[in-house]
């Protein structure tokens, strides 16, 4: 029955796109049709984990034999899965009704039908991945959704578009690759591509495993040095696809990793050591690059791949109190992890929503042209505000909850072996968070307040309900799961739970999370909070109503302010990102400005991409160079290629019929 | 009757070393009918009684291999008005070499693989298929012109069709005619198209088509 409904649920996904191919160009049809198929998926999906939730918490499964040679059909739902799939049941269909109006059928003639056939297939490949228990049908599933994802990216045809789409696909196959030689050491360690518990695993396969996922899955998952694609490809997709892959995608590369790491048997401490290091380089990395981006969706990206540090770091948590035989420190970090996943799932989608209405009202992404935007587009103003307090972790929004959840597991890991490792993840984490307020204080400030810069917004306004309803119901989500965590803490805790070793411990040794981290205290904190606020607003607007006079934002005592005396993103930025200019390699040119009266002088900076400018192209180049030597293979002579048949063939001969062994 | 297929095949694989060691493209498309004449036979002989699919199966071979196709090449050799000469790559006598070591390889390799179907089978057949397989292969590769590579093609099929007799029970009929229409279009094809490359290009040497390799 749940599967049942599971399945229909990622058919109605994969065929949303469908009946628009068929219908004309210009006809809104097609795209409502998408629409509701995506929202009557995401309910079926819902319903199903409601039920898996409530009625068989060990979950439902499957395994049918099919036609692909090696492997069977085998699809489960455990608690872990569901944790990811309740995001792909919530996000995507969000998007699409998002969709109807940011990217209407009538303005993309061309590319609708095929955005939103790609956007269908992307959301049911992502469930598919999800729920797959075999190597076979993942890799199927995986490749699917990076496909998929690719088509949907690549939705606006440009050049920067087309580079950063070759990029993506570039990433993805060579995580992919990681992920083919994963399966197959997978298969012959032990014996089936089924993902099953596998406690006779040898060590050193394991670690071999572990170390492939960590790679293949942290390609999609935006791990750094592996997230070169992520910026570009969040940047020029549209905006609600940007949403699903970096609320939702992303994190299938954060499950890939959790569901190999669950399967094998007692972790080493290397493996969590080396998940908490590279999710603590991430989220520094990541936010650092995000303060020095111009460009709105490109420090969103950056903020993603954050985002992907700290869960990352969670999950170390987790696989090194695996290793260590301390259960509370997998509860803790797992549950951190988890509740991240979902907290970024639902505030990085509202805030790429909200950034693809600013850029719909006013035509630019960079944070330099935009300004003053509060006034003339206050409710999305007020959603992204919404949004940018949940992502710098602050309460009463969701942010703080799993945040806190993973500084207490650092601490409770203090005394530990490892407590070198906890205390230096605890102290990323706070940098981290420091960092994140600067960055949205950055990009909301430059975006949202002071005047407006140049006329890029001078006819900006609010945008229709089918832009501002998913926002408002994502926004809600991260202010429901910020003001009482404890309602949706269970399901976390119930995956949390059912990893190996997690829930051995019982009796007096058994872990309270209820006491380690008492949830109910950030309800009341949250909700005082709020009552406070309110009551401020309130008190300041009375004071305010008796004389209140129109005066531009950003005066300073002077007689005549325009809008280029106001501090920019950049000039916020440039003070903490000086901080970090040897990682950062400035490309800044600054001019010294000299005398009374300094003359007309220029400053310009162009944000690097470290990894892909410092690493990737010269590996690419390298790999450019090297590659025409193979061109002797290819003459272009019939001769030659049958010679090569030939020469094949009576290999195959010699291998298979005299068991000539390679 | 073993007696007689096994010295059928024989006759097969000297064939295999004529068509290598020939120089006229005359001579090579009559050792191919030859070949494909002999091979309907061989089809017959296998079968202890003759129903209507095998001697319709026997029938087409000969028709098609031995008649409509060697008949087509000629034509098309006449109309390309080209040099009738084969102009190999590798010279003949280390052709006809070459293709005795292969004969020899393949023998021993058969000896090597003693399953099942063929220890019941005629003891050459499998032999003489790898071999013709492999001296089609040779043709293939040390010919230049368009037309005697469809020769290389065609005894390439043939070794494949011999393989197909041990699997006569086997492979329905309607695969077998389905193989022998797939060859007959497939030569139909190549010589129609090589009489245009050479009114287009008047070249028929395949090292000159290299301009579209990338």
């Amino acid at each position: 029955m749940i599967l049942t409904l599971i399945f229909a649920a990622i058919a109605a996904f994969a065929c949303s796109g469908l009946p628009g191919l068929f219908l004309p160009a210009r006809s809104r049809l097609g795209q409502r049709m998408a629409a509701l198929l995506m929202v009557a998926g995401g309910l079926l999906g819902l319903i199903a984990l409601g039920l898996s939730i409530a009625g068989r918490p060990e979950g439902a499964s499957l395994a049918a034999a099919w036609m692909m040679p090696r492997g069977s059909f085998a699809v489960a739902i455990d608690p872990l899965s569901s944790i990811f799939l309740a995001l792909i049941f919530i996000v995507p269909p969000l998007g699409s009704i998002y969709g109807l109006g940011y990217w209407d059928q009538v303005e993309h003639a061309r590319s609708g039908a095929r955005l939103a056939l790609a956007y269908g297939i992307l959301a049911g490949a992502m469930a598919m991945v999800a729920i797959a228990r075999d190597g076979m049908l993942f890799l199927i599933a995986w490749e699917l959704m990076a496909l998929a994802a690719y088509f949907a990216a690549t939705a606006d045809d440009g050049p920067e578009t087309r580079r950063a789409g070759w990029i993506y696909l570039i990433a993805t196959h060579i995580g992919t690759l990681c992920l083919f030689a994963m399966f197959a050491l997978w298969r012959r360690s032990t014996g089936a591509f089924a993902l099953l518990q596998a406690p006779a695993l040898p060590p050193e396969a394991a670690g071999a495993i572990f170390v492939l996922a960590l790679v293949g899955f942290g390609f999609k998952a935006g791990l750094v040095p592996l997230h070169v694609w992520l910026p570009g490809a969040h940047a020029n997709a549209p905006s609600h696809v940007s949403a699903v892959m970096s609320g939702v995608m992303l994190k299938m590369g954060v499950y890939g990793i959790l569901r190999m790491a669950s399967l094998m048997p007692q972790p080493p401490a290397w493996w969590g050591g080396t998940l908490m290091a590279a999710g603590a380089a991430t989220g520094v990395a990541g936010i650092v690059f995000a303060i020095a981006q111009a460009d709105i969706k490109r420090v969103l990206a950056y903020s993603s791949v954050e985002n992907v540090g700290i869960i990352a770091m969670g999950s170390g948590l987790a696989l090194l109190g695996s290793s260590l035989g301390r259960p509370e420190l997998i509860l803790l970090g797992l549950c951190g992890a988890l509740l991240h996943v979902w907290n970024h799932g639902l505030f990085k989608p509202l805030l790429f929503l909200g950034a693809g209405a600013v850029m719909n009202a006013t035509g630019t992404r960079e944070i330099e042209r935009l300004g003053g935007l509060a006034k003339r587009m206050p409710a999305v103003a007020a959603l992204f505000l919404a949004g940018s307090v949940a992502i710098c972790a602050l309460p009463p929004m969701n942010g703080f909850a799993s945040e806190w959840i993973l500084y207490i597991g650092f601490f409770r890991a203090l005394g530990s072996d490892s407590s070198a490792m906890a205390a230096t993840a605890a102290v990323a984490l706070a940098l981290i968070g420091a960092l994140a307020v600067a960055c949205f204080v950055r990009i909301y400030s430059g975006v949202f307040l002071g005047l407006p810069r140049g006329d890029s917004g001078a006819r900006a306004c609010d945008p229709g309900a089918s832009l501002l309803v998913p926002m408002a119901a994502l926004a809600l989500g991260c202010a429901a799961i910020g003001l009482a965590p404890s309602l949706i803490l269970p399901a976390v805790l119930a995956a949390a739970r059912s990893w190996p070793g997690a829930g051995l411990a019982t009796g007096e040794a058994a872990f309270s999370l209820a006491q380690a981290a008492p949830l109910g205290w950030i309800s009341r904190a949250g909700l005082a909070l709020i009552a406070l606020c309110a009551l401020g607003f309130l008190a300041t607007r009375r004071a305010r109503s008796r004389a209140a006079r129109g005066r531009p934002t950003w005066d300073c005592g002077y007689a005549a302010p325009t809008p280029r005396m106001q501090y920019t993103a950049s000039s916020f930025g440039l003070s903490i990102v000086g901080l970090f200019s040897p990682l950062r390699a400035p490309k800044n040119r600054r001019l010294s400005v000299k005398g009374y009266f300094p003359g007309e002088s220029r400053l310009e900076g162009k944000p690097p991409a470290l990894a892909l400018d410092r690493v990737a192209r010269p590996l690419g180049l390298a790999i450019d160079r090297f590659l025409p030597r193979l061109h002797l293979l290819q003459r272009g002579q019939t001769h030659l290629y049958l010679l090569y048949v030939l020469v094949i063939t009576i290999v195959l001969l010699a291998v298979g019929g005299l068991g000539v062994p390679l | 009757m073993t007696d007689l297929i096994n010295a059928l095949l024989v006759v097969i694989l000297v064939l295999n070393l004529f068509a290598l060691g020939t120089s006229r493209i005359q001579s090579v498309i009559r050792i191919v009918a030859v070949q494909g004449a002999l091979l309907g036979l061989v089809t017959l002989l296998m079968h202890e009684r003759w129903t209507v699919p095998v001697a319709l199966s026997a029938v087409a071979a000969v028709l098609i291999k031995a008649i409509v196709i060697p008949a087509v090449m000629v034509r098309s050799l006449r109309a390309a008005e080209i040099k009738r000469e084969v102009e190999p790559f590798i010279g003949f006598l280390p052709s006809i070499i070459l293709g005795a070591v292969a004969t020899a390889a393949a023998l021993l390799f058969t000896r090597s693989l003693a399953t099942g179907a063929v220890a019941a089978a005629p003891s050459l057949i499998i032999p003489a298929s790898i071999a013709t397989v492999l001296v089609g292969f040779i043709i293939l590769i040390s010919r230049f012109k368009a037309i005697s590579q469809v020769l290389g093609y065609l005894v390439l099929e043939n070794g494949i069709y011999i393989f197909g007799m041990l699997l006569i029970e086997a492979i329905p009929l309607v695969v077998e005619m389905g193989m022998l229409l797939d060859l007959f279009v497939g030569v139909f094809v190549i010589s129609i198209i090589t009489n245009h490359i050479n009114q287009a290009f008047s070249s028929m040497d395949t090292r000159r088509l290299v301009s579209l390799k990338e």
